[in-house]
């Protein structure tokens, strides 16, 4: 037990009872959670533990805390051996400084992966990438090459493992440097099963972050709950495409409450995927076009710049991009754009997929991608 | 009293020979059939009774047995009725003919003797043939199908009635005319001329039809990727005079002869609920499927996604061999089917793409339908062509091209691949080495190399991007590769997940 201690963080038993606690209290809050998208149960976790199984399970709130009571020390620090764990909480220096700020911020935190990530994880370099799970090729495409740029220009890019938005910025930081994945059930658990891979891929290079101990399973109200985690580790949210009344949007609202820098991507004002954020921009917050916008945001205008212009492009190449620019996603519709025969507009769009100014779906179709043409070759 | 006749039983789109022995001696009346017969041989006992006694004959009422030889072989369908009655005529001392060892019989018969056809009398006629057979003996409807094979003597009977005058040389029938075999489209087919505007997806097509390529499109339902495959066949080149051989011989074992030789190359469209054994064939016992049926055709899967699982992979080996092998207890079956695959899928479930606000399709919904586009069978497609909905000025525009105009094109590009590959053979189905062998141009090789270092590219894709760019070049009567034929190779590849 010894070593699973000397070699990571440490965490006082007490706020790792607190982790055990909720993993007990999963269902009780269930409950009470109202299943309202935006409902803001997690205020619960403010309480201190006596209170909270007052509140949540006022039954069997003796057994429960009769329970956890009972786990030794020894027990705690051998369950995060067992799943390869290690666990840090609000008493020691590992606990992210900017966590404090929340008035419920977790007691605890499990981690898998590199416990040197944590230190990384400082305020002024952690941006926190959400997005709604049915995402478009856009938003999916757009949260990549944010996630790939960030992680690429040393930022620790956050998330949260679900589907779409949150996956694709996963997988660009992986390409380009860090990622953090801040789960609602157990730092070891896969959730959603289809990214296990995807969590493999973090566990091993990145941290997965939970508040919830090894094992623990996922509810309903872990995904605001770990949204909380989300808000406050982030010097800026990103919020890249959310329906109106999406889990992201009050991953942002918390985020504007910590007092952190909110940032959002323009999307077409008639596509719900792009509602949320466009309500945000309408409220003042960051347009974030590329990575650059995130970085002059939070280290002011100039401070660093990445340089992301492709080579330059001669005229049917160039007349071929304006095309996509313009909507057409298809080879039929660029060459109908441009009248050129079908086999032309072939040829271009391959070589601009080539030279990085495009991407092929695996449906066939091409969309932009963020890398900017050079001045004066016609786009 | 012993008599033998000699008939072929149906298996797969063989025909196996049988020899019926009947034996007609005293005791109890009784009629026998052994030798493993299927429900409809052993009902040949009260056709055969029936029409005996119709047609003026007199049924013994003795101990009759009938056997099947060889025994371990499942003989199938009714085509046996001719024989046995024939062999039981001569048995039972009412029919004369010394010459009935060397002839064969096949046909059912109807309850007043006359006679109705049976499938794949082709297959028969060539299993006679073989089997040294002077003549063979077939329903009058079999008869120009049958003399489709070359080298046997093809009898039509129209009734048992007419058995006693053929016996004694009274009656010589007129020998039937064989069909004719088609090897082009019939005039009035579908034109690909229907499909108005789309460039591109002509143009795939064009490539796909000259190199043999396999080739998915996904688009928006309306959008023409039906249309597109079934104008596919139109644009391929004639069937060389032993294909259609095949083709017919296929069609004949499954009973369909006329409608597939008015039709030149098979275009088969199974429905997405067909079973694993429909499409390649199997069931006891076992019958050609959907891949058998296409056989030098093409395979058209319309909403690929919707398809089952299990029947997709089982198309996998044959799309590679080229032959359908099935395996049973009671035997090993070969089947033919080299046939084009086309696959035709929408972009989502609800089938307007995730680009429309309307689409109602959860995020896991589309990617467990799009997961079906990368199993292992997408993994033998070598051109995607995304189809989008074409605008109302394209509709209403001109006609497009024609397939007899295409398919010059597509001919020669054929032709040079037959020089370099050898007769029948054709881009698709090169090796990696041959498909390395074939001259590029450096810049175009520098364009594929680019590619390979940056997407980190698998073999096969290497292998699948080359073989696409000597068919592009092939199209454009060129010796070497391109640049321009490799840009337009790399855009129509699909590309790996």
């Amino acid at each position: 037990m010894s070593a699973g201690i000397e070699r990571g963080p440490r965490a006082c038993p007490d706020c790792l009872r607190r982790s055990w606690l909720l993993e007990l209290l999963g269902p009780y809050l269930e409950r009470l959670a109202t299943g309202e998208p935006g409902s803001r149960s997690p205020e619960l976790l403010r309480l201190p533990s006596e209170e909270l199984v007052a509140v949540a399970a006022p039954k069997v709130a003796g057994h429960l805390v009769a329970r956890v009571g009972a786990l030794s020390e020894g027990h705690l620090a051998e369950a995060l051996e067992a799943a390869g764990c290690w666990a840090c909480c609000r008493h020691g220096d590992e606990y992210p400084e900017q966590l404090r700020d929340a008035a419920d911020a977790p007691w605890a935190l499990i981690g898998r992966g590199d416990p040197h990530l944590l230190a990384a994880l400082d305020p002024c370099g952690t941006v926190t990438v959400v997005g709604a799970r049915r995402a478009t090729s856009y938003g999916r495409e757009v949260a990549r090459a944010l996630g790939r740029e960030l992680a690429g220009a040393g930022i620790v890019v956050v998330s949260g493992l679900a589907f779409g938005i949150d996956a694709c910025a996963h997988r660009g930081a992986l390409d380009g440097g860090r990622t953090v994945a801040v789960l609602g059930c157990g730092p070891d658990v896969a959730y959603p099963a289809a990214h296990r891979s995807l969590w493999r891929r973090i566990a091993e290079t990145g941290l997965a972050l939970s508040e919830l101990p090894p094992g623990a399973s996922p509810w309903r109200w872990t995904f605001p709950a770990r949204n909380r985690i989300m808000a406050a580790l982030g010097a800026m949210t990103v919020v890249v495409e959310a329906a109106t009344r999406s889990g992201s949007l009050i991953t942002a609202d918390l985020a504007a409450d910590l007092g952190r820098d909110l940032g959002a991507v323009p999307g077409p004002v008639n596509s719900r995927a792009s509602a949320g954020p466009n309500a945000l921009l309408a409220g003042g917050a960051c347009v974030v076009r590329d990575a650059q916008d995130v970085l002059d945001a939070m280290l002011g205008a100039g401070a660093e710049r990445l340089e992301r212009s492709g080579p330059a492009l001669a005229e049917p190449l160039a007349a071929a991009l304006a095309a996509v620019e313009a909507g057409e996603g298809t080879c039929d519709g660029v060459a109908a754009a441009l009248g050129v025969p079908g086999p032309d507009a072939a040829a271009a769009l391959a070589r601009l997929e080539l030279l990085g100014y495009l991407t092929y779906s695996p449906l066939g179709t091409y969309s932009r991608t963020l890398l900017a043409a050079p001045k004066g070759s016609g786009i | 009293m012993l008599a033998t006749a000699r008939t072929f039983t149906l298996d797969g789109i063989f025909a196996r020979p049988v020899r019926v022995e009947v034996d007609v001696h005293r005791g109890l009346p009784g009629f026998a059939i052994v030798g493993l017969p299927d429900a409809a041989v052993r009902e040949a006992r009260e056709r055969v009774r029936a029409a005996l006694v119709n047609c003026g004959f007199e049924f013994p009422l003795q101990r009759i047995v009938v056997n099947l030889a060889p025994a371990s072989l499942r003989k199938v369908g009714p085509g046996m009725d001719l024989a046995i009655a024939a062999a039981l005529l001569s048995a039972a001392g009412q029919l004369e003919w010394e010459g009935l060892a060397r002839v064969a019989l096949a046909g059912e018969l109807a309850l007043d003797g006359s006679t109705r056809p049976v499938p794949g009398a082709l297959a028969i006629a060539e299993a006679a043939r073989e089997d040294g057979v002077e003549a063979l003996i077939l329903p009058a409807e079999n008869g120009p199908e049958a003399a489709l094979a070359s080298g046997i003597d093809v009898i039509p009977l129209d009734g048992l009635g007419r058995l006693a005058a053929l016996a004694a040389g009274e009656w010589e029938p007129r020998r039937p005319e064989s069909l004719s075999l088609r090897l082009e489209p019939p005039p009035g087919a579908p034109d690909l001329a229907d499909l108005r505007g789309q460039p591109h997806l002509r143009y795939a097509l064009e490539v796909a039809a000259a190199g043999g390529h396999s080739m998915l499109m996904i688009g928006p339902p309306g959008a023409g990727k039906s249309l597109a495959a079934s104008r596919l066949p139109s644009i391929l080149p004639p069937l060389a005079a032993a294909e259609a051989l095949e083709v017919a011989r296929v069609a004949s074992a499954c009973g369909r002869l006329d409608a597939v030789l008015c039709g030149g190359r098979p275009f088969r469209a199974p429905h997405h609920t067909v079973s694993p054994a429909g499409l390649v064939g199997g069931g006891v016992p076992p019958r050609p499927g959907e891949a058998t049926m296409a056989h030098r055709g093409v395979l058209f899967l319309d909403e690929l996604c919707e398809f089952r699982r299990d029947a997709l992979e089982a198309l996998r080996a044959p799309l590679e061999g080229g032959e359908v092998s099935i395996s049973r207890a009671a035997g090993r079956l070969s089947l033919p089917c080299r046939f084009m695959l086309v696959a035709a899928s929408n972009p989502c479930p609800c089938g307007r793409g995730e680009a429309d606000p309307d689409c109602t399709c959860t995020p896991l919904g589309v990617q467990r339908y799009q997961g079906r586009l990368s199993g292992a069978l997408a993994d033998r497609i070598d051109i995607l062509a995304a189809v989008r909905q074409p605008s109302a000025a394209e509709i209403g525009g001109e006609p497009g091209e024609r397939s007899a105009d295409v398919r010059v094109r597509v001919c020669e590009a054929r032709r040079r691949q037959e020089l370099r590959l050898g007769p029948g053979r054709c881009n698709a189905e090169m090796t990696p080495a041959e498909a390395r062998e074939g001259a590029v141009e450096p810049p175009a090789a520098a364009l594929l190399a680019d590619l390979y270092a940056r997407r980190r590219l698998s073999g096969r894709a290497h292998d699948r991007a080359l073989r696409l760019a000597r068919t592009v070049a092939d199209l454009r009567g060129a010796e070497t590769v391109g640049e321009e034929e490799m840009a337009q190779a790399l855009q129509l590849r699909r590309r790996d997940q």
